[in-house]
């Protein structure tokens, strides 16, 4: 999924201090999973900042929604009915959900509410990691099924690097290295004689580097 | 100026604190009736947002009280109502509001003395701390609106 | 001979080769460069200048070379995957080739959480690996990575790292073979003070022929105190620092420690000329360059042969 974490409270109070209504919109997928942005964080955002008015004197109207994704046009129509009556809209979605909401309703100001973090996968309750760079072109049936791109702190497809110790990064104790995971891993499936194929340096333009991407489906376009 | 009496809310477990204020109550010892008990299943049953809605509807102190530690009924749910109350009292803290208002508390079903101890110590630092920063917040702005 | 390198000369003549190390300076002190190098003239074949070394910035080691090539002497150009993509790694490389330096060593370099500018992005557009490939074909197919010719390619002697000390100890003869796979001329190892676990390392080596594919060089380090003993056994990763040795220079004196510490040094690169395979040694006497002289000449390398 896509992670995110809420931003600061100063922050969002910031971009929403001269309003006096606001829409808070949460998303029921990817924020909803690590919860930031679902039903739930959405309610919570909305006591915290009505507190925050009032313990200023002043108060807001939220009205609170949490839609199945923020990221389809058809599901974010259902705003529609309600964007005449507030300010601005906070959104708690990724930046994709944010921009979708942008895109359909022009006039009116957008903020998120989030920080958008990375693609990652649940490592346990309440615990998210990074697995996916997006790069493109998935190179995991070269090396296990475990990503360097995403998971080796200098994206090394011919690992690991002189700092790996005791199975960690050389950054931190908390970091595995991922080339310590693939090794074992190739070991595991008795293949680790493909630890010295050499992986060839890679094309990079299919990567966010090589413009913003785009995917049609001829057959559903 | 009247004198400033605290309305405190408390979420208390039904196996353990709502039995010990129960106990409490027959033991008749006193403990303030500031304190509004608010029975649950289990401490782990509140959720962050009751806290947080209980503040914001006006409630100048929260607890959350629960089984003492291996002993909830429902196996470890007194150990999610701490890490929600830890996560709320920094929330709390963003936003500019004192953390110490909201507290968990763990007794067993037995301890009636502890209960009445905890509401009275508990009511007496809040009513040290004041009223609630959000109702005052919403007066000063009435009562500006007034003489305005 | 693939290159006009007097490293490769050397070597390739049958003697032990030696290289020396610089750290430019953190400004525009082109003088500070030629200080070190001076001190280092005559006792060392080459001279290592390092790239932004731990993710601090210095002078460029291409600068820095080049200041060294003014001098007269023979810099080994460091380059580290972490600041540069192939086009600016491939235009350095010609642009140091036409300043007539000819040797390199191909490095990942340390991540830039280490360095003064944590919030930099690191490049990694190629891995260290992927790098001693590129080079070797610029100088053997005369091509660029993309596929285009060069003109007037560039004949580096290409070196690369090996840590035998670092984890997992398991697959480090595999990573040599890797980059003796991909081109690599010439290797100089992390700073060796567990003689008896290079030993290990350089068993497999041999097992394995690598020895006679590519120059193996011991890399050894002077320790001036048992404050940097202790230093370099426990924070710094991928170093093996054997109790005994800090234990050493914890028993000797204050004012003899730097003496204690050049003559462990010796002793370490005599246990290494005898060692199978060696090719020769890589002496990183980081701030402490005058102790080189000594350190070549009561180890037997002095004077350096003329090839």
């Amino acid at each position: 999924m896509i992670t995110a974490e809420r931003k600061p409270i100063a922050e969002i109070i910031d971009s929403i201090d001269s309003c006096r209504r606001i829409l808070l919109v949460g998303c029921n997928e990817c924020v909803t999973v690590c919860a930031a942005g679902g039903r739930k964080e959405v309610a919570t955002l909305a006591s915290a900042l009505q507190m925050d008015f009032m313990k200023r004197g002043k108060t807001i109207e939220i009205r609170e929604m949490t839609l199945e994704r923020q990221c389809d046009p058809e599901y974010v129509e259902q705003l529609a009915p309600f964007i005449d009556q507030v300010d601005a809209v906070i959104s708690m979605a990724c930046g994709c959900g944010v921009q979708e909401v942008v895109r359909r309703f022009k006039a009116k100001r957008v903020y998120p509410a989030v920080n958008t973090k990375f693609m990652g996968a649940s490592e346990r309750p309440g615990v998210w990691a990074e697995r996916c760079h997006g790069c493109g072109n998935c190179l995991l049936g070269l090396t296990g099924g475990i990503c360097p791109i995403a998971r080796c702190s200098k994206r090394l497809m011919n690992g690991p690097c002189g700092g790996s110790s005791k199975g960690k990064c050389e950054i931190s104790s908390e970091v595995d290295c991922v080339w310590q995971l693939i090794w074992d891993r190739l070991k595991e499936l008795g293949i680790q004689d493909k630890y010295e194929d050499i992986i060839l340096a890679k094309d990079w333009s299919t990567e966010r580097g090589g413009g913003p991407r785009r995917i049609v489906r001829e057959d559903l376009a | 100026m009247e004198k400033f009496e605290p309305v405190i809310v408390a979420f208390c477990c039904h196996y353990c604190a709502y039995t010990a204020a129960d106990m409490a109550g027959s033991m008749r010892l006193s403990y303030p009736t500031n304190v509004k008990i608010v029975r649950v299943p289990c401490s782990g049953k509140v959720d962050s947002i009751h806290m947080l809605k209980a503040l914001e509807k006006g409630a100048d102190g929260v607890l959350v009280a629960g089984c003492l530690e291996g002993d909830c009924h429902f196996k470890n749910g007194n150990t999610k109502a701490v890490k929600r109350v830890t996560f709320v009292r920094k929330l709390l803290e963003e936003i500019g509001i004192e953390p110490e208002r909201l507290s968990m508390v763990t007794m067993s079903a037995g301890m009636g003395m502890r209960f009445a101890q905890i509401a009275n110590e508990f009511t007496a630092q809040i009513r040290k701390l004041g009223p609630n920063p959000v109702c005052a917040g919403i007066e000063a702005r009435t009562k500006s609106s007034k003489v305005a | 001979m693939n290159t006009q390198s007097i490293l490769e000369k050397v070597m390739r003549a049958g003697h032990i080769g030696v290289t020396g190390e610089c750290g430019p300076p953190r400004g525009a002190l082109p003088d500070k460069v030629k200080e070190k190098a001076e001190l280092l003239r005559g006792h060392v074949d080459a001279v290592n200048i390092t790239d932004n070394q731990t993710a601090m910035v210095r002078m460029s080691s291409f600068a820095a070379s080049m200041i060294l090539r003014q001098m007269d002497m023979h810099p080994v150009l460091q380059m580290v995957c972490r600041d540069r993509n192939r086009l600016a790694m491939q235009a350095d490389i010609i642009g140091a080739y036409a300043h007539g330096i000819n040797t390199m060593l191909c490095l990942s370099g340390d991540h830039m959480r280490f360095g003064d500018h944590p919030m930099a992005s690191g490049v990694f557009d190629l891995d260290s690996v992927q790098l001693i490939q590129t080079v070797r074909k610029m100088r053997d197919e005369g091509k660029f990575q993309g596929g285009a010719d060069i003109q007037n390619a560039p004949r580096m002697f290409i070196g690369a790292a090996a840590n035998p000390f670092a984890d997992p100890f398991e697959l480090r003869v595999a990573r040599l073979a890797k980059k003796v796979r991909a081109g690599a001329d010439f290797i100089q190892t992390q700073c060796i003070f567990n003689i008896d676990k290079f030993e290990q390392w350089m068993k497999g080596v041999r097992d394995r022929g690598l020895h006679k594919e590519v120059f193996i060089m011991g890399g050894v380090t002077p320790m001036k105190s048992v404050g940097a003993a202790r230093y370099m056994k426990n924070k710094v990763p991928g170093m093996d620092v054997p109790t005994e040795l800090v234990d050493r220079m914890a028993k000797t004196p204050k004012e003899k420690q730097p003496q204690e510490g050049i003559d462990i040094c010796v002793e370490t690169i005599q246990r290494l000329l005898s060692i199978e395979g060696v090719s020769g040694i890589h002496i990183m006497a980081i701030e402490w360059e005058s102790a080189v002289p000594e350190i070549v000449e009561r180890s037997g390398l002095y004077p350096r042969p003329n090839v």
